[in-house]
């Protein structure tokens, strides 16, 4: 064994032997730095005679690269081990929640108010609004409900020292919308409105959908397919719909619509009462009178309304079983909406 | 109404059980409401509709069955009773539009304490009527089978004459519930000599009203016209079995039978014996029964659907009209039980109604093509709750109106419009301000051991001004607790109660949004609601568009919140109407930035010391940023410093060192003119 192999073996095993890169860069100095082990060995070839000095020369560069590439592989190990050794030391707890601000809610009524909104967008029906406080006229009068009708009883108004009144329907968009846009017309109008009565079942302010269609050739049958698409389509499923005659002043003939129950799909339950099916809506097509008290031909035109109450419908589609809830604001119930 | 089945199927043949009579009148618009038993016999709860008074009645309801199932209307056998007495009491009607027809019949030696018999108590128990006594039970039971109300007055107390009058106003009747009501003018009465005996179709007198003893009886039965009823009841706070089939129309032709009817249960009772029918009777004024006029085109293009001509000469037959044929159609006249047949969709109605709903066929409807206005017209509405929900805050939806002493607390200076028959004392006036309720409901929830609220809420707003009320849509939220909800990471700055700048961060968020936030300013001002020092004017282009501040102490204090809340409140369409600004183009050369800090004093505001950098430098000023606020050691009182970046950038080339060195010179120089500040180094 010569002295150049001697020095790799022992260069080598100090490389195996250093356990992180700085101690390896000390063993990179004393065998390859200006003093290290080798550079003085090839140093100390130039004092050998002539003849020796090319094997010795050579016999000593080999050994340089030998240890030289040990040392890059070295490295190479060493820098990953350390990589890791941080990837460990660097672990966290996945689980703890993310920092920062946390997502509110949407009142469950208006996520059901702008779902409606969306749907009949999508359908042709351009939104229509109306003031809360209305007039006689266009509460009552408009809508073919004269002073001392046995219908006002139905309605438990709230009203102001000066004869106006908080509208208790949203019916009377219907006739400002007419006298605004003329027909033909396609609109909703979802808005509160308000009624001096207050129970388990009744709040004095709540949400009504009102829609309204008016064309020369409007008809039940159109508003039959209306209603069924729109509910269907607000509550995801292909469910039963049933139009039963019923009585409104400003609709003619006048209806009320009926669903399968949601909760039983019509097998009956506490929620129907045991009937099966859930009165949902009231429609008809729009009267005659209503029609010219808006400026509108009775005779070219047609038309169809329906209202509905929001509240119930946000009611059936999350479950909720008490209409309180809705105007408690109490967040530990707000919180359940988050969801889009 | 209640409707005993076992005394319907003495009217009219039904071969179906209670159930199923219940569903097939609900298909026809009597919606079944309860169905219960009186001693075995099943009681239907129906709902009947304003416009058809003809059917709250055993009669009534037997003329509909008979329509659905063809069986004949039958009825027990009337049995007339003859002039036992020649004794007659006299009728004066003076508002003969107003009562078209009265019929008066004088009994005596009557018992009114006979013994009633059990089947007409049991019916009546069936409606929820009570037994009186045999006179008014006979009165009772004839209105709950044929839907003619009547009266019956001790003969012995009616004094002269009876009249038939509007009532003097102010004129006083107490009433058979012992009720002393005050009259108006308009409502009719049923006087005798002395004074009024009784409210015409609503209620008789106590003065005049029969009691055990009574032997002698004078009977009413007439018609009154709905509008000389409609409204009165309810007015005084009454709803009788009269007034409300009054009101709704009971068949004019209906009294004469309805006396027969009454006086042969009368007499075979109570052993009474009756004199003549004194009859006053106007032609003119009777209700008119003119013919409709049906289109059969109008009633295929209404209902979407044609339906056979035989079909609608059966439906219409069936329901007692008299059909005609004519070129168009049919010319149909209505029966006189029928006072809501006017016009054609009357009738369109009515052949709808017996054909079925259910066999006019859905078709969807030609559509309608429109382009309504979008956001910039209209605020974003789904787009602004969201934007504040990703935010942390819940929407709240709170009443219109308010309690009056937390409004007047909150907004001394607005005037509240209040109602005029409130629910309840502390929900009468309409909100001026969306405050009051987020308050309330932040209160509730603090209540409910909540201790950091975040709320908004959209709704309408009510400002009074002279007579006049505007609705106003407004935008509020409400922040109330720790900057951020409690976690594990967060420094302890974070867990410091939100402060005006928590709330304004998320109000700039929103007004950013709007694409015009350059257009947008902060005024000191003050709200009596809100904490002097800590409360603004939001401004849009100089116009007023909402407010933002912390509560005044003192309503903290009153309201007990643990925190004191951070409220803003805006006018949805003026502050966030959507106008985007145009774009501007991106220098695609370097930026520079220099810091400055500088030192002014306490009451020079960050928008005044903005609008001098401004002023005073060149257009490659692009930002000037805030990044610190100091007050203390090394300053003096009174005096703060503002540390800003300023970015420097041009369009066309890359700004040298000596450039951006001028620019900060200028403005340097410039804040030491105008605000006396000092550049702290």
């Amino acid at each position: 064994m010569n002295a150049a192999a001697d020095l790799v073996s022992r260069a080598l095993a100090a490389i195996a032997a250093s356990g992180d890169l700085a101690t390896l860069d000390e063993v990179r100095i004393r065998w390859l730095g200006k003093r290290g082990e080798l550079t003085a060995a090839l140093k100390s070839v130039g004092a050998l005679p002539t003849a020796e000095r090319r094997a010795a020369g050579q016999d000593i560069n080999t050994a340089k690269e030998r240890v030289q590439s040990a040392l890059d592989a070295r490295r190479v190990e060493l820098e990953r081990l350390q990589v890791d050794h941080e990837l460990v030391a660097g672990r966290i707890d996945v689980t703890l929640p993310g920092r920062g601000e946390e997502r509110g809610a949407l009142h469950p009524v208006t996520q059901a108010r702008l779902r409606i909104e969306a749907l009949f967008a999508r359908a042709g029906f351009d939104i229509a609004v109306g003031p809360e406080i209305e007039d006689d006229f266009h509460n009552f009068g408009a809508l073919n409900i004269p002073e001392n009708h046995p219908a006002r009883a139905l309605h438990d108004t709230f009203y102001f020292p000066d004869g106006r009144l908080l509208r208790t329907h949203t019916s009377p968009v219907q006739i400002r919308a007419m006298l605004a846009r003329g027909a033909p017309l396609a609109v909703i109008a979802p808005g509160r409105v308000y009624r001096c009565d207050h129970d388990l079942t009744h709040s004095p302010m709540f949400h009504q959908l009102e829609g309204l269609v008016v064309g020369e050739n409007v008809s039940f049958a159109n508003m039959k397919a209306c209603l069924h698409g729109f509910l269907a389509a607000f509550f995801e499923r292909d469910l039963a719909m049933r139009l039963r005659p019923s009585y409104f002043p400003f609709t003619e003939p006048s209806a009320e619509v009926d669903m399968s129950c949601v909760f039983c799909a019509g097998a009956g339950c506490r929620t129907c009462k045991h009937s099966g099916w859930l009165e949902i809506s009231g429609c008809g097509m729009v009267h005659p009178h209503v029609l010219a008290a808006s400026g509108i031909d009775p005779e070219r035109y047609s038309g169809y309304a329906f209202g509905a109450g929001i509240d119930r419908l946000a009611m059936l589609r999350y479950g909720v079983n008490d209409l309180r809830l809705f105007f408690e604001n109490d967040l530990r119930f707000l919180r359940q909406f988050r969801a889009f | 109404m209640k409707l005993s089945y076992g005394w319907l199927k003495e009217w009219v043949d039904v071969s179906w059980d209670a159930g199923e009579l219940g569903s097939r009148l609900t298909m026809a618009g009597f919606e079944l409401e309860g169905l219960t038993t009186n001693a075995g016999d099943p009681i239907l709860e129906l709902n009947i509709t304003p416009n058809r008074g003809d059917v709250m009645s055993v009669l009534g309801v037997a003329r509909e069955v008979s329509a659905l199932t063809g069986q004949p209307v039958t009825g027990p056998a009337l049995r007339s009773v003859s002039d036992q007495l020649t004794d007659t009491f006299p009728v004066q009607v003076n508002e003969a539009a107003a009562c078209p027809t009265f019929l008066g019949r004088v009994f005596r030696g009557v018992n009114n304490r006979a013994t009633i018999p059990a089947w007409m108590t049991a019916r009546l128990h069936s409606a929820d009527v009570r037994s009186v006594s045999p006179v008014v039970d006979v009165t009772n039971y004839v209105l709950l089978e044929l839907g003619q109300p009547m009266h019956a007055y001790d003969l012995g107390r009616l004094s002269g004459e009876i009249r038939v009058r509007h009532a003097h106003a102010g004129e006083r009747l107490q009433l058979l519930d012992e009720r002393t009501v005050e009259l108006s003018a308009d409502m009719l009465v049923i006087a005798d000599a002395s004074s009024a005996a009784g409210l015409a179709g609503i209620m008789g007198g106590a003065r005049t009203a029969v009691a055990p003893g009574t032997c002698d009886v004078f009977l009413e039965v007439a018609y009154f016209a709905p509008s000389a009823i409609q409204g009165r009841a309810r007015r005084l706070g009454l709803v009788t079995d009269a007034s409300q089939r009054y009101e709704r129309g009971v068949d004019p032709a209906l009294p004469p039978r309805a006396m027969e009817r009454a006086s042969a249960l009368l007499t075979e009772i109570t052993g009474g014996r009756a004199g003549p029918v004194t009859r006053v009777y106007s032609n003119v004024h009777q209700p008119p029964r003119a013919p409709v006029g049906l289109r059969r085109a109008r009633l295929a293009r209404l209902l979407g659907t044609s339906i056979e001509p035989e079909k609608v000469r059966a439906a219409l037959s069936a329901l007692q009209m008299k059909v005609q044929d004519v070129a168009e159609g049919w010319e149909v006249t209505p029966p006189t039980h029928r006072f809501d047949i006017a016009i054609e969709a009357d009738l369109i109605e009515e052949v709808a109604r017996v054909v079925g709903f259910e066999t006019i066929d859905e078709r969807a409807g030609e559509a309608v093509q429109s382009f309504p206005e979008l956001a910039r017209a209209r605020p974003p509405e789904a787009a602004i709750l969201e934007t504040m929900i990703a935010r942390g805050y819940y929407e709240a939806i709170t009443y219109a109106f308010v309690d009056p002493q937390l409004q007047q607390r909150l907004f001394p200076e607005r005037t509240s419009l209040a109602i005029t028959n409130p629910i309840a004392s502390d929900l009468s006036v309409m909100r001026v301000s969306l405050w009051p309720g987020l308050l309330r409901a932040a209160v509730e929830n603090q209540r409910h051991q909540q201790e950091r609220i975040r709320l908004v809420e959209h709704g309408v707003c009510f400002a009074t001004s002279g007579g006049a009320v505007t609705e106003i849509d407004t935008f509020a939220a409400v922040a109330c607790g720790a900057r951020l909800p409690e976690q594990w990471s967060v420094a302890r700055e974070a867990r410091a109660p939100a402060d005006f700048f928590d709330l304004k961060a998320d109000l700039e968020n929103l007004l950013a949004a709007t694409g015009a936030e350059e257009g947008f300013a902060f005024e000191p001002a003050q709200l009596a609601c809100l904490r002097p020092g800590r409360a603004a004017r939001v401004l849009r282009q100089a116009r007023a568009v909402g407010w933002i501040g912390e509560l005044h102490p003192d309503i903290v204090r009153e309201l007990d919140f643990t925190y004191p809340p951070v409220l803003f409140e805006l006018a949805i369409y003026d502050a966030l109407r959507v106008d985007p600004a145009p774009y501007t183009e991106v220098s695609r050369f370097p930026m520079v930035r220099r810091d400055l800090a500088i030192v002014v004093a306490e009451s020079v505001s960050l928008s005044a010391l903005r609008e001098r950098v401004i002023l005073s430098s060149s257009s490659l000023l692009r930002q000037c940023r805030v990044f610190d606020v100091y007050r203390g050691p090394g300053l003096e009182t009174g005096t703060k410093s503002i540390a800003l970046g300023l970015i420097f950038q041009d369009f066309s080339r890359t700004l040298t060192d000596e450039d951006v060195d001028r620019n900060v010179a200028s403005i340097v120089a410039g804040l030491r003119v105008s605000l006396n500040a000092k550049i702290r180094e």
